[in-house]
């Protein structure tokens, strides 16, 4: 019930903001905080009451209630540690995110009322254990997104909501066939465990059922080369449209190929793995050196988030411990890091109205609260050493390295590439936009950071610094959860193996003492220093 | 004529009508209405007048329909029959008329004057829709078909001083003219290969036939064969021409643009519903063996009509669609959309299962209202405007919020998106599909199912530029503003509520459905 709570708070408040005069925006936006904080509130019940034990229960505050019972299908939720993170991360950003958009003053109330839709969308697909269900929550997404970008962005937000709306509802589509086919072949039941279970398919059809997933989450991701949406969406949409776009939908597509795709279909997934990981490094590199070249702040920001997202794939598909828990603990780096830069790349924008690099520089004496911050979610977001965003770099280069997959090696070297290109590009972003001489003489008078944006900036810097020296309460809940899916993938990988003596074994990591083998238990991870102590 | 045969046959007819009173309210009301018409000639609240006792003509036989015994029976010496199927689709077909003559008596497309003539003639339709969903005789099923087109293609001249009336009245005469003859000849084939006008005694002879061409000549056969496929095909002609599909489909953008509003509405749910009974009981009721414990059934004779409806269903769905997204008259934009939709549906009938009928039923019920609700939108802009281009929607969102949030509820529906109602019709097509994948023969559904998919997805780039136009484009400065009745508001909410609420909670739907499958098959 707790759960259910959590996702359904924001909707409550969206129906009830809906009655309250549309003439009266400070009444809605207070109302909107007030939601999502306590939304937040309750969500840290869930945080506390998590048990990260190895011998926990895999999903916890499980519910389930039929809900069209002639079909198999139920309202299943429930978290394991990782949707776990994910939802604390969208219950912490959104309060923030509405808080950032007190300065929108058009259609204020159908502003939030969308935004809260969205939070409720967003918690629903993390929590989903039924496939519709999941279904449901993973489209209900791209409604308020829709309008977010396409009423409140800026000039080309038309070309790039619609572009947004249709590239990702094609791919979609085909993830809405392949669980039909996928519920009927495990005794017509959609509840997730059932379908993991019991889903008996042929080698082919395995195949397509994890293409159809993969493209669907590929291009949420965005990996290249489906990522084309996303300069554009990002780049158009309002900063909260940016914030909640790059801090939480990206991560459902990451999250759906550890929760589904991978589980579900591990022979398949281990057959195309190879692959995927290529297309990661690429997008690390190439997202990379798009930014080098790009002149306007929000558009470089987002193909950095192209790169990161390479990343997190690179590390999911390197099935070592580390990697996996890199990738996840990436994913939360990414929503604060970049969710923070699009926050004060907003700030600028609303002070200067323009976002491109050339009008700006030399500014840090006229605004150095933001440049302080700015520089700081700079580092994090380049990986220093003491920043959340050194952990998962290092974690998803290290269990790449050590991962068995061919080639492997080669894959953390290029992908180690991007770490360089992405110091070079946020480093020189921020020597041009606020170092040097002061080019415009409209940026002589900038105000800096009003006691509203302070409120808005500081949760972020705290959780970049927090995550960066104290990785462990955070990367606590997602072991089980890796774990799990290392056990799954080792077993489809000896399945694969016993079909096919001469393949050598491509799962877990080549260091006993790192990498689980299967006859160790599940907690065998425990022996891992801690990540975060290493430096 | 033996007296005592002649006794059995007045024995039949006259206890067949305990099974008939819905339909003779109809005809009766049809008739009261007619006269209602000219009673109330110089009343002033003839409108209101005329539409209520139309809606108690409805209401009547819909309480007939509810008190009526729920067996199975052939009525009529097998001319039609009573069934828990016939009557799930009578139940929509009231609602559809219910729902039209509340619209249209908010219209203004129809002159007070002439608006008793409307409501005669659409309870005429509707009796001719009932006998459509029940027919189980080669004749009777022309008729129905006949008294469906023949009034339509009056109502839809109802305009007479409107150019393009004529224009859709002509063409939908000719088209309907030669599907029906085409048809008619197609069951001259049936029945002189079958021996039997009787569609529920089809099965049988089939069966019987495609027995003896063990021992026939080799040419003969393949000859016979021909033939029934040929006849299948033409038979499937008239109702292709009912629902709109592909190729058969020339009628409907036309006819749907020329037409009085309301009464398209009415045409793109009510006799298209029609056409689905008809084809469901035509289809599963001759053609079809019984369904075993899975709920599949198969082909009798091995004649390849689920896939003939499979290639139909694909281009219907895919034509419509591709022509959709050119259109800017919405009127034109929802009659390709409305082909597409038939293409949907068509992949249940190809499915040839329980599930497959299950879903053209359900998919049926939800796009009545989400279909009707698009075009009441249409008709409440068009009021205020005087005009149905898309061009008039820009920043409806501003001009008349609820309008603007419900057509996007309805088109979002139509598209298939989830929590919308139209999102588990979808789910329940598709379905249906994939329960004859994995059986030996059934790869091209995954091929069809795959097309559908896609359908889906260009769909979505039509209907969102509607939405696009409502929400992020601003108003023309001149631009009228639009203005809804209370009364229409009133309606917009709840086919909205409707399409929310079983959007995410189905039972109802598909418990009704599915106690709905019993067909009677003699």
């Amino acid at each position: 019930m707790l759960l259910t709570a959590v996702i359904f708070l924001p909707l409550l408040g969206a129906l009830i903001a809906a009655f309250l005069p549309a003439g009266e925006p400070g009444q809605h936006r207070g109302w909107a905080f007030f939601v999502t904080l306590a939304t937040f509130g309750v969500s840290l019940a869930l945080w506390a009451g998590f048990d990260s034990r190895p011998g926990a229960a895999e999903f916890q505050f499980a519910l389930k209630v039929p809900w069209i019972a002639s079909a198999g299908i139920g309202y299943h939720v429930g978290l394991d540690g990782v949707a776990l993170l994910l939802v604390m991360l969208t219950t912490a950003l959104t309060p923030i995110v509405i808080l950032a958009a007190w300065s929108v003053t058009e259609r204020v109330k159908e502003f939030l009322i969308a935004v809260l839709v969205l939070e409720t969308a967003m918690i629903g697909t993390f929590a989903a254990l039924d496939l519709v269900l999941f279904y449901v929550f993973w489209e209900a997404v791209l409604i308020p997104m829709y309008l977010l970008i396409g009423v409140w962005g800026s000039q080309n937000r038309l070309y790039a909501t619609v572009k947004f709306f249709i590239y990702t509802f094609v791919a979609s589509v085909l993830m809405l066939i392949a669980i039909i086919y996928a519920a009927l072949h495990a005794g017509g039941s959609f509840d997730y465990l059932v379908v993991r279970d019991a889903l008996r398919v042929g080698a082919d059809a395995q195949k397509w059922l994890f293409l159809a997933f993969a493209v669907a989450f590929a291009v949420k991701v965005p990996m290249f080369p489906v990522h084309t949406w996303l300069p554009d969406a990002h780049t158009e949409a309002p900063t909260a449209g940016s914030v909640i776009l790059a801090g939480v939908l990206l991560k459902m597509g990451t999250f759906g190929f550890f929760r589904y795709a991978m589980p579900l279909f591990p022979d398949a997934a281990l057959q195309f793995r190879p692959a995927i990981a290529v297309l990661a490094v690429v997008g690390i590199i190439y997202g990379a050196l798009m930014c080098l070249v790009q002149g306007d702040m929000k558009r470089l920001v987002a193909y950095s988030s192209v790169s990161h997202l390479g990343f997190v794939m690179l590390g999911l598909m390197a099935l070592t411990a580390e990697g996996l828990t890199g990738g996840v603990y990436q994913m939360l780096n990414h929503g604060v890091s970049t969710g923070a830069l699009f926050l004060l790349v907003g700030m600028l924008y609303e002070r200067r109205h323009t976002r491109l690099i050339s009008e700006y520089g030399g500014i840090a004496k006229q605004v150095p609260w933001i440049a302080t911050a700015f520089v700081v979610v700079t580092l994090s977001s380049v990986g220093l050493p003491g920043t959340n965003g050194f952990v998962g770099e290092f974690l998803i280069l290290a269990g790449t390295w050590l991962g068995r997959m061919p080639g492997t090696q080669l894959l953390a070297v290029l992908g180690a590439t991007g770490v360089i290109l992405g110091a070079v590009y946020m480093l020189w972003l921020v020597e041009r936009v606020f170092f040097g001489t002061i080019t415009s003489d409209e940026n002589r008078h900038l105000p800096d950071l009003s006691l509203r944006e302070a409120f808005v900036i500081a949760p972020m810097i705290v959780l970049i610094v927090v995550m960066g020296l104290a990785p462990q309460p955070f990367l606590a809940p997602a072991r089980p959860a890796v774990d799990r899916l290392v056990t799954r993938m080792q077993e489809a990988d000896r399945r694969l193996r016993t079909r096919d003596p001469g393949r050598p074994p491509s799962v877990g990591g080549q260091q006993p003492a790192l990498a689980l083998e299967p006859t160790t238990a599940p907690g065998a991870l425990a022996a891992m220093p801690p990540a975060g102590g290493s430096h | 004529m033996d007296p005592k045969n002649l006794q059995v046959l007045v024995d039949v007819n006259l206890k067949s009508v305990a099974w008939f009173y819905p339909e003779l309210w109809l005809i009766f009301g049809s008739m009261g209405v007619f006269i209602l018409d000219l009673v109330w000639r110089k009343n002033r609240g003839r409108v209101r007048l005329l539409a209520g006792a139309t809606l108690i003509v409805l209401a009547c036989s819909g309480a007939a329909l509810a008190m009526q015994p729920a067996d199975a029976v052939s009525l009529f010496n097998g001319m039609i029959a009573t069934d828990s199927f016939a009557n799930f689709w009578k139940w929509l077909f009231l609602a559809a008329a219910a729902l039209t003559v509340v619209i249209s008596s908010g219209s203004q497309e129809f002159a007070p004057e002439r608006i008793g003539e409307f409501f005669a003639l659409l309870l005429a339709i509707t009796l001719g829709m009932f006998l459509m969903a029940s027919a189980t005789n080669l004749l009777m099923i022309y008729m129905a078909i006949e008294l469906v087109s023949m009034v339509s293609y009056v109502l839809v001249g109802y305009r007479r001083a409107d150019r393009k009336a004529h224009e859709a009245a002509l063409k939908y005469v000719i088209y309907g003219g030669v599907a029906s003859g085409v048809m008619l000849f197609g069951m001259s084939y049936l029945y002189g290969l079958l021996g039997t006008a009787n569609v529920t005694e089809f099965a049988v002879k089939l069966a019987a036939l495609s027995q003896g061409f063990a021992g026939a000549a080799p040419g003969a056969a393949a000859a016979t064969k021909l033939a029934l496929v040929l006849a299948t095909v033409f038979v499937s002609a008239g109702i292709g021409y009912k629902v709109a599909a592909v190729p058969w489909h020339m009628w409907c953008p036309d006819v749907y643009e020329g037409a009085p509003t309301p009464f398209t509405a009415f045409l793109s749910v009510g006799p298209k519903a029609a056409g689905f009974a008809l084809a469901i009981r035509f289809f599963f009721g001759a053609f079809a063996g019984k369904m075993g414990a899975t709920g599949l059934a198969d082909s009798v004779a091995g004649i390849p009509w689920p896939a003939v409806v499979g290639v139909i269903s694909a281009v219907t769905m895919t034509l419509g669609n591709l022509v959709a997204v050119v259109q800017t008259n919405l009127k034109r934009l929802l009659a390709y959309s409305s082909i597409a939709h038939a293409g949907y549906m068509l992949m249940g009938l190809a499915a040839v299962s329980a599930t497959g009928m299950q879903s053209v039923m359900i998919y049926s019920a939800i796009y009545l209202v989400m279909n009707l609700g698009a075009f009441l939108v249409v008709i409440l802009v068009a009021q205020s405007t005087g005009s149905e281009s898309i061009f008039e929607y820009r920043g409806l969102a501003r001009r008349h919020p609820v309008a603007a949030v419900a057509f996007a509820i309805f088109l979002f529906s139509l598209t298939g998106l989830p929590p919308f109602a139209g999102f588990m019709g979808k789910m329940y097509l598709f379905y249906a599909l994939f329960e004859r994948i994995g059986i030996p023969g059934g790869g091209w559904y995954a091929t069809l199912a795959l097309i559908g998919a896609l359908n889906t997805a260009v769909s979505l780039y039509y209907y969102a530029r509607i939405i696009r136009a409502m929400f992020l484009d601003p108003p023309y400065e001149k631009a009228a503003p639009v203005e809804a009745s209370p009364g229409g508001q009133l309606l917009l909410g709840a086919f909205s509520a409707f399409i929310l609420v079983f959007g995410v909670w189905w039972n109802p739907i598909v418990n009704w459905s599915a106690r709905s499958l019993q067909i009677f098959r003699g």
